[in-house]
């Protein structure tokens, strides 16, 4: 048989890697536009310099316009405020004048032009150090749009598109999920990135089906369709009728699956309430549209990222008061400043460390910069005085059951009465019972969990099978800290809360295995709850301990997956 | 020649926020070539006080003094303007 070009590109193609978040869509498929490389050094100009000029001050003019439509269209006001100063940048007037005199008096080509004016700012800004180092990353991004704007290439990053999308890439960075629209985006598709990637975070809060770690869909052909199964890790190009049928099976669940009443609890009654893991007031919000009940993850690195100076402790305090507010006398778990690793802050860590995710983050910082996590602690139970949440405070990256002491005390010295640590580090998963002597309550983190039980970063993708929470050895940690929870509890004769706020919540498989183990509540995105809910509220206490010890007995993480979910035909019932 | 000595007030310095608003202010005066520089340094080192990279690239920090000059019709009214500007947190806002 002959293969004729137009046969061989239709042909139906199958792409596995791990569906990290529910959903089924048919759509064309984009790939990130490649990196801008730079114009050869010296690349001489071709023709009459002014109309050279000319060119390239359209090109600036037309980049500043489309970062201020995307500006405009921005889904949260950090990332118009980028995008406004970015806008800027490209239409700045010393920058085109200093290119047009390259063009003029060097003879350079427009595009190294351009290039060698920007890199000269650039440069600049990186010798000053510090927060403006930062902004050198922004002007080599304009850069890079008006050298592809002059070339007639697409810019580079996330594709702006009108119609609905697959978006493909090797994985996606903070930046370039700030400025994702999820009205065309319809699902993310990674060659690399674990179930714990940015991507997977952003894919589950926006609730996007999305697969990660698929070798191979960066290559194919633009625009090609594709379908898309976030549960089941599979993309398959040129999808046909079942496929279709697949998606439109998939709408009918998700409608079933749409709302949560408000109240999680297993099929014998047994409460497990569930949470939502928020970051900002929208978030907040949202999630109490969402019937959360309560917050299980404040993360208050929304007050304090993108800043290069510490928020005041009535900036702080507002910030709070706003958040707690949404939620009436709900609990309200706040994390503590989490900085360093992935989330340095200029003020208070290290950027030249050697291996930040085992440097000075979290609590940590305490240590290197004190009185930042003493005025944060005032700032809270400001927050708590004028309203009526609950406030539970907690630490991130503890390790020693002293640390927790000395947080306890800072917690109370601040006039708030419930303190707790998150359980991220193995150290503090098999030492949960002298922790839990001096403190009330822990939260499993099990995102960092993972990352270190199994020795393994959570940004590589070549690592997603040992970077899963549904490792043997994870599901151990958790089972070991409710172990050391019951200790503590009937030791002090109080109840010690024990929550799970990782990604690890927002899978309604594992959830039914983490209550097994022993987890007393849940925190996950928002969008989560009503598929968690609906599965919890389909199996007994004794189910769900059975099911968490055939978890425990696997021998890998996709062993552990798969027998879990031969368990439970609940799963394959409601599509997920 | 008008000139004016103005005081950074914003705590970030003359970056950032601070900087788009003082170049988009600047960029207003389209008749008149305005300019900035430290204090310190000759006419001749002013910068265009319409370019945010110029801005960015003067390294103004907080309480830094900076110089704005300007020559030509409605240019005291102008620094006037800018001078306000330069002296308002911007960040408290």
């Amino acid at each position: 048989m002959d293969y004729s070009p137009s046969e061989t590109s239709t042909a139906q193609l199958r792409y596995t890697g791990v569906g990290v978040s529910p959903g089924r869509v048919i759509a064309p498929l984009i790939p990130m536009a490649p990196p801008v490389a730079a114009p050869p050094e010296g690349e001489p100009l071709e023709g009459d310099p002014e109309s050279a000029v000319e060119r390239l001050s359209q090109a600036a003019a037309s980049v500043k316009t489309e970062l201020q439509q995307r500006a405009e269209r921005a889904r949260s006001d950090a990332a118009a405020e980028v995008l406004k100063a970015t806008a800027l940048m490209a239409g700045d007037k010393a920058l085109i004048k200093n290119a047009a005199k390259l063009v003029r008096n060097q003879s350079l080509s427009p595009e190294r032009a351009l290039w060698d004016a920007a890199s000269g700012y650039a440069d600049q800004m990186r010798a000053m150090g510090g927060y403006m180092a930062e902004r050198a990353a922004d002007i080599e991004d304009v850069r890079a749009r008006i050298v592809a704007e002059l070339r007639g290439m697409p810019a580079p990053g996330v594709p702006q598109r009108t119609e609905p999308f697959v978006l493909a890439a090797e994985d996606l960075a903070p930046a370039d999920t700030a400025v994702l629209d999820p009205e065309t985006v319809v699902a993310l598709v990674t060659s690399s990135g674990g179930p714990q990637s940015h991507t997977a975070i952003l894919a589950r809060n926006l609730g996007l089906p999305a697969v990660v770690a698929a070798t191979g869909v960066t290559d194919i052909e633009p625009g090609t369709p594709v379908f898309v199964d976030g549960s089941a890790g599979s993309i398959v190009s040129h999808p046909g009728t079942e496929h279709e049928q697949a998606v439109a099976a998939w709408h009918r669940v998700s409608e079933q699956l749409a709302s949560f009443d408000g109240h999680g609890a297993l099929a014998d009654g047994t409460d497990v309430p569930l949470l939502a893991n928020v970051g900002t007031a929208d978030d907040a919000r949202a999630a109490a549209a969402a019937g959360a009940q309560g917050v299980g993850l404040l993360r208050t690195e929304f007050c304090f990222l993108g800043r290069d100076a510490e928020p005041t402790v009535q900036e702080q305090t507002e910030a709070y008061v706003e958040i707690f507010r949404a939620f009436g006398s709900a609990k309200i778990v706040v994390r503590t400043l989490d900085a360093g690793a992935d989330k340095p802050l200029p003020f208070l860590t290290d950027t030249t460390e050697p291996n930040p995710a085992l440097g000075v983050r979290g609590y940590r910082t305490d240590w290197t910069t004190p009185g930042v996590l003493e005025r944060q602690l005032q700032a809270i139970a400001a927050a708590a005085q004028q309203t009526e949440a609950t406030v539970w405070v907690m630490a991130p990256m503890i390790s020693t059951a002293g640390e927790s002491a000395h947080f306890a005390q800072l917690v109370h010295a601040a006039g708030l009465e419930v303190s707790g640590v998150m359980v991220e580090t193995p150290a503090a998963a098999i030492t949960a019972e002298q922790i839990l002597d001096r403190v009330d309550f822990v939260s499993l983190g099990t995102n960092d969990l993972t990352q270190y039980t199994m020795a393994a970063d959570r940004m590589l993708g070549s690592l997603a099978e040992l970077n899963s929470p549904w490792q043997p050895a994870v599901l151990r940690m958790i089972e070991r800290t409710a172990a050391g929870a019951r200790a503590a509890s009937s030791e002090s004769g109080v109840h010690k809360n024990v929550g799970v706020c990782g990604e690890a919540a927002a899978d309604p498989a594992l959830a039914v295995v983490l209550v097994g183990l022993g987890v007393d509540t849940l925190s996950m995105s928002p969008r989560s709850l009503a598929a968690v809910a609906a599965v919890l509220a389909r199996v007994d206490l004794d189910r769900a301990r059975v099911v968490a010890h055939t978890a425990l007995h696997a021998a890998s993480a996709r062993e552990a997956r798969d027998a879990v979910r031969a368990q439970l035909p609940v799963l394959e019932e409601l599509g997920l | 020649m008008a000139e004016r000595t103005a005081t950074v007030a914003s705590r970030v310095g003359l970056h950032a926020r601070p900087a788009a608003i003082f170049a988009e202010a600047a960029g207003e005066y389209e008749n008149l070539e305005i300019t900035i520089r430290s204090e310190g340094e000759d006419v001749e080192d002013g910068m265009d006080a319409a370019s945010v990279l110029s801005l960015m690239s003067l390294g103004a920090s907080h309480g830094d003094k900076v110089i704005l000059a300007a020559d030509g019709d409605g240019a005291d009214e102008a620094l006037d303007h800018l001078v306000s500007i330069i002296e308002t947190d911007h960040d408290a806002e």
